[in-house]
């Protein structure tokens, strides 16, 4: 049973990696590790902040 | 030799004698059927000792990739797109990011000349140039502080390497969105099913999108999971809508009016905030694209389907229904993107780069998810040759080459010796749930068939006209993705090029701006599409070799890039490791390309196309609906030609420009200075 849960960890935080689901938790921890004094952008403004950068560039092909 | 050496020496020779024999089974096998399960061992056994060996060399050798330098998202971390990442992550979204429609359609039109030019070159290509291209340039991006590929051609070839390559983006990213608009409107034309289904994924991208902005935000998973279930329950309502005599008829909608929808859908989408419908229909596209890849590799090797084209046609000599041109080089221009894509040049560089937490990632990332793409290419193609060869030219064929009446359509594919009758073609369509399937060229509706017949046989039940329509909202999916972000990115390039004719226009978010540049990039793809519904022979003929030539001259201008990096970074010697394939690309775009341009065959040169037209025209001989077309059809005959002439040009532009540089670099009259960022020791652990 452990086994399986371990299994089904990996896979829900693969996927969330992959499609961008933890892109905040990692920016925070980023923030407070880098720079610790600095009040880091709300999950909504980072969230909206990052589309606006992600799609002026290719990001998608044929 | 240790135990384990040896255990590890004899399993990689298994796996290459496994290959070698899947291989030979594949070539050398004359029978009436050949089944599926060869060409999934043929091709897992070529990645694994491609990936294994020569990666393995080039990564030590060639690049001398270094676990200990710090790569830029570690040098430059912010938190968002310059950061470490787990490199299976990193994979992921590289996969997800240059997987797209390319490598299922091509290789579905590529099947007109048997299975075997296909595969050979999908598995070849792939492992010795399209891995290779996508792994050297994220590795010299990476080394780069991860700068984009028209940043790399302006270091190495110059201003005019960059401009180049600047224009050839826009070319392929306009012709691209035209052929990919034109497949999807020829899977909807007069099919309510489709037609609704794909309607339905805009309300449900608007409501993932919402949910993300608003309700949750950032939340992508949970909100991915809603989408993909409402998806699921749009393919089963657009059954429902199929059914009901009156909802049926809003949906019936032809070609032309399709065209005038997606065009205006682009345009909307491309003005639009990115979050509202741009950014949830990625997310959506993304998780069914991953889902559909693993579910179709299970189901093969579940139902171990038998392939029925033959290994070759009669079609090598030129002559195809689907596409014309002979072996070499519209075989490589078809397949394009499954063996060797320019495309991916800049998501390897600019955007995955930045991801990179180890140099030694590069190998996995670059190699690897290039080698995954090929699979998906020749799981297209296995699709695409399960079904029977003469249902597969019905379908792909248009209504132009062999007559819009079922019994003349049929009775010719049958005198090409590939038997198929009337009834079978109406059993088919209406398994499928649909009215008629002749004609629906573009390769996603047999694609959409070989998928359902798959599908359907191996998880049981039949359910054919379900998995049909959700394997076309599959593919529309992802395709109008790639319209909307394509009609955005080309937007920000066109507004970048008019706001050095006239400054206000530069301004990214001024409205006169940003609707002016859409509209002409709307209109740019826009156009190609229009024509393509108008035309009788079906559109993808012209549009698929042209969509073909850009790409794989946009793979020459990154190949270009990286063996003048290599000449100019002390890996002289290993100058061929980029340098052949480039070869190989220029050869084969030019060839196509003068074959395009000068062949007096109005079925292969665009402008003896034109010059035929025009005397039929004149002479009366055309019936009243194509006469009234014709000059529309002769226009764009002739650009064609102009614009085959163009991509010649740049071609050979870049190719002279890149010699000239390692000239002088060589013979020190110019030499060049080191464009690698200096090397810093990793922190990471």
């Amino acid at each position: 049973m452990s086994a399986f849960a371990a299994g089904w960890a990996r896979l829900r935080d693969g996927l969330r990696g992959v499609l961008g689901d933890d892109a905040y938790e990692r920016y925070l921890r980023h923030c407070r590790a880098r720079h610790p004094g600095a009040t880091p952008l709300d999950r909504r403004a980072f969230y909206a902040s990052e589309l606006e950068r992600r799609w002026k560039q290719v990001n998608r092909c044929c | 030799m240790s135990t384990g050496k040896l255990i590890r020496a004899a399993s990689w020779t298994a796996v290459a004698v496994a290959g070698a024999a899947a291989f030979g089974g594949i070539a050398l096998h004359r029978g009436e059927s050949i089944n599926a399960l060869w060409f999934v061992v043929a091709a897992v056994c070529t990645y694994l000792v491609g990936y294994r060996f020569y990666s393995g060399w080039i990564a030590a050798r060639v690049c001398r990739l270094d676990a200990t330098r710090a790569t830029p998202a570690e040098r430059l971390d912010n938190g968002r797109d310059f950061m470490p990442t787990h490199r299976s992550i990193v994979f992921g979204h590289h996969f997800a990011a240059i997987a797209g429609a390319g490598p299922l359609i091509g290789p579905t039109l590529a099947a007109q000349f048997g299975y075997l030019p296909g595969t050979l070159w999908l598995l070849v290509g792939a492992v010795l140039a399209g891995c290779v291209q996508d792994m050297l340039v994220l590795f010299c991006s990476t080394r780069r502080d991860g700068r984009s590929l028209a940043h790399l051609a302006r270091d190495e070839l110059g201003r005019f390497g960059a401009a180049a390559a600047m224009v050839g983006t826009l070319f392929i990213m306009i012709i691209l969105m035209a052929v990919l608009a034109l497949v999807v409107v020829k899977a909807m034309a007069h099919s309510p099913w489709s037609t609704a289904t794909v309607f339905a994924t805009i309300p449900i991208a608007i409501v993932v999108g919402i949910y993300l902005r608003v309700v949750r935000p950032g939340r992508v998973l949970e909100a991915t999971i809603i989408g993909v279930v409402l998806l699921l329950g749009s393919v089963a309502a657009g059954g429902w809508v199929d059914s009901h005599p009156e909802i049926r008829a809003w949906f019936d909608l032809d070609a032309k009016a399709l065209a005038w929808f997606v065009i205006l859908y682009g345009f909307v989408a491309a003005v639009l905030p990115v979050w509202l419908l741009l950014a949830p229909r990625d997310y959506l596209s993304t998780f069914i694209k991953l889902g559909v890849v693993f579910l179709l590799a299970i189901a093969i090797c579940i139902l171990q389907p038998d392939v029925r084209m033959p290994a070759l046609t009669r079609f090598i000599d030129g002559t195809g229904p689907i596409f014309s041109g002979s072996l070499f080089p519209f075989l490589f221009i078809t397949l394009a993107c499954g063996a060797i894509s320019g495309f991916h040049a800049l998501v390897a560089s600019g955007t995955t780069p930045k991801l990179i937490a180890r140099e030694t990632d590069v190998r996995m990332v670059g190699y690897g998810s290039m080698a995954l793409e090929s699979f998906v290419a020749i799981m297209a193609l296995i699709a695409a040759c399960v079904l029977d060869p003469g249902v597969y030219f019905a379908i792909n064929t248009a209504a132009g080459v062999v007559g819009s009446d079922p019994v003349t359509a049929t009775a010719t594919i049958t005198s090409w010796g590939f038997p198929v009758d009337p009834a079978q073609m109406e059993a088919l369509a209406a398994s499928m749930g649909e009215a008629t399937l002749y004609g629906r060229t573009g390769g996603a509706p047999s694609l959409a068939v070989g998928m359902a017949h798959i599908f359907g046989s191996a998880f049981g039940d039949g359910l054919f006209a379900i998995w049909y329509h959700f394997a076309i909202m599959f593919e529309a999916v992802f395709i109008l993705t790639v319209l909307d972000a394509g009609t955005r990115v080309g937007r920000f390039i066109m507004q970048d090029a008019l706001g050095s004719l006239c400054a206000p226009l530069g301004r990214t978010s001024w409205y006169p701006s940003v609707w002016i540049a859409s509209l002409l990039v709307c209109a740019g793809w826009g156009y190609f599409l229009y024509i393509g519904v108008i035309d009788p022979n079906g559109g993808i003929n012209i549009l698929w070799p042209l969509f073909g030539m850009a790409n794989q001259m946009l793979a020459a201008i990154a190949l270009a890039v990286v063996t003048s990096i290599f000449v100019k970074s002390g890996r002289l010697r290993y100058a061929w490791v980029p340098g052949v394939p480039l070869a190989w690309l220029v050869t084969v775009t030019t060839t196509a390309a003068l074959q395009k341009v000068f062949s007096d065959d109005p079925r292969m040169g665009f402008f003896a196309a034109a010059r035929d037209l025009a005397d039929k025209l004149a002479a009366g001989m055309l019936p009243p609906d194509r006469a009234a077309v014709a000059p529309q059809l002769i226009f764009n005959q002739q650009l064609d030609g102009w614009l085959t002439v163009a991509l010649l040009f740049i071609v050979w532009t870049i190719v002279i420009d890149t010699g000239r540089g390692c000239w002088n670099h060589l013979s020190g009259r110019r030499p060049a200075p080191d464009t690698e960022s200096p090397y810093v020791a990793t922190q990471l652990t």
